[in-house]
């Protein structure tokens, strides 16, 4: 069972938002579907998959690209050519 | 020939998000064909939200790389279809601009998340469509909206451009009336492309052959027992009852894993969205965050009044089930499952060419029917079974109940694409 307390937990680390009323309808939809999701109990075995498949990579060449105005183009704030975004410090 | 068609749909269905009105195309194989595009696929200087507020606005300035493969055969694109926001959905209602309806029938739903592609042919108002598919939204539409739509095998098209929802799991695919206009779009996506990781060099060159004679297919009974609706299993039966007339045979199979394959589709596609959805925060694109703000308030801010519910749901599982101390009981075992699902697949195909069932457990629903998410996510349990283990799956409708179209799914080895297109078609000249 999840919380409501969880429930606001996650939504906070997930930058998502939750409030009011929805807090309650969301915890009770979380706990029918975590429920669910408790039909993997019944699977054997860890994490240790064995897959047949490999990375591909390539070298990283520079190529042409976008220019720096069609990447600034959907950017709703910007300056001097860069990006603007809220302060991380 | 190259030159322009003149593009004015009546959509009464809600099926296009954003459309042209003279729209100019090339020479080659698609020489002024109208297709429709999904709207999580990138087009340049075409509006591209994936249905979502947080996209509003948004203009590419780059096409994926299906789109430029289409522009090189000559096709149209005329304009950018609804869907589930980000393709979280299998009805088309989860769009932050309103439902599709289904042609069929406007009091219900046309499937999803690629309801808007799938309306759009249904009601003829372009030959063809992509769609994506992540864990059946091509072939759910599909078959609730009566036509044919195909999800590749894993690695066949190129996902550049797609807007990722779920990596692992999503492909590229077309969407049409008829098997032969399915297999057209594909032989044009279909391929190498240098800037997809997950690419194959597996090119599809094929025109569909009817003969079907001396094929095997495999009939799960897990695809015929509870939550599927009998009336639609009877129709599929027909279906493949007229596929033996042709000349097949059938044997009967299990998929044990069906058990928990949907638990460990949801926990795989919600730890995926989780993290691929971060970066929606409307600093490169979208509205703008307050820059004034601490960043988790910023984001917050715009995150939470420009997702909707089920966006913000499927982030919260999958930041949830990957968080410290339940990794191991989620995502690790959901990892675990889907290779079983995959086992189960490959231990079946040494026996048969193909295997056949339902594409839903149900015809349409109505509009907000299913408003518990878990009832929604339950109707794609005949669908995930093929993007867990990677291979290709096509539905072709095969009748109706209650007065709405069936879809037959045909499942295929993996990057044996054609021979489930061939199925199809078999089944198509058959009836038609």
């Amino acid at each position: 069972m999840v919380t409501e307390n969880d429930v606001q937990h996650i939504a906070d680390l997930a930058d998502v938002g939750i409030g009011g009323e929805e807090l309650g309808t969301f915890t009770h939809q979380f706990n029918a579907i975590l429920e669910y999701f408790d039909i993997l109990d019944r699977v054997e075995g860890s994490g240790e998959v064995t897959r047949d498949l490999y990375n591909i990579l390539r070298e990283d060449e520079v190529e042409p690209s976008l220019s720096q105005e069609e990447v600034l183009r959907n950017a709703p704030a910007t300056e001097d050519g860069f990006i603007k975004a809220p302060r991380v410090m | 020939m190259a030159g322009t068609i003149t593009f004015e749909p009546e959509d009464r269905y809600n099926a296009f998000l954003t459309h042209g009105k003279n729209v100019s195309h090339g020479s080659g194989k698609l020489a002024g064909v109208a297709v429709a595009i999904k709207d999580n696929i990138t087009t340049k200087d075409i509006e591209t939200t994936c249905a979502s507020k947080i996209l509003k606005g948004y203009v590419p300035p780059y096409d994926a790389h299906v789109i430029g493969l289409l522009k090189a055969e000559g096709a149209a694109i005329v304009g950018k279809t609804n869907m589930d926001e980000f393709g979280m959905g299998s009805s088309t209602e989860n769009s932050a601009f309103g439902p599709t309806l289904n042609p069929c029938d406007t009091s219900r739903v046309p499937g999803g998340s690629s309801g808007g592609s799938a309306a759009a042919v249904a009601a003829g108002m372009v030959r063809m469509a992509l769609g994506s598919d992540t864990g059946g939204s091509i072939r759910c539409p599909a078959s609730f909206c009566g036509i044919v739509g195909l999800k590749p095998s894993y690695g066949r098209v190129s996902r550049y451009g797609l807007i990722a929802y779920s990596n692992s799991l999503e492909q590229i695919g077309p969407l049409g009336k008829t098997t032969t206009d399915v297999s057209t779009l594909m032989s044009v996506i279909a391929g190498y492309d240098r800037h997809d990781t997950t690419s194959q060099n597996k090119p599809y060159n094929h025109t569909p052959d009817a003969k079907i004679k001396g094929l095997k297919i495999g009939i799960p009974q897990e695809y015929f027992g509870k939550g599927v609706d009998p009336q639609v299993g009877d129709v599929v039966k027909r279906a493949i009852g007229r596929l033996e007339e042709l000349g097949a045979t059938t044997v009967p199979c299990s998929i044990p894993s069906m058990e928990y394959a949907l638990a460990a589709y949801y926990v795989t596609c919600t730890c995926e969205a989780s993290s691929n959805l971060a970066r929606f925060d409307g600093v490169r694109y979208g509205p703008a965050p307050d820059t004034k703000k601490p960043w988790h308030d910023a984001y917050t801010e715009v995150r939470s009044a420009a997702f909707g519910t089920e966006v913000r749901r499927r982030i919260m599982l999958g930041t949830f089930a990957l968080s410290s101390g339940y990794y191991g009981k989620y995502y690790a075992k959901a990892q675990v499952a889907r290779a079983n699902v995959r086992a189960d697949f490959n231990r079946i195909f040494k026996d048969v060419d193909v295997i056949a069932g339902p594409t839903m457990p149900t015809v349409a629903f109505r509009l907000k029917e299913k408003s518990d998410p878990l009832s929604m996510y339950l109707a794609d349990i005949l669908t995930v079974p093929a993007n867990l283990a990677g291979i290709p799956a096509i539905s072709v409708p095969c009748g109706k109940s209650e007065g709405m179209p069936v879809g037959l799914q045909i499942m295929g080895r993996m990057f044996e694409d054609e021979r489930i297109v061939d199925v199809a078609y078999a089944y198509e000249q058959a009836v038609s």
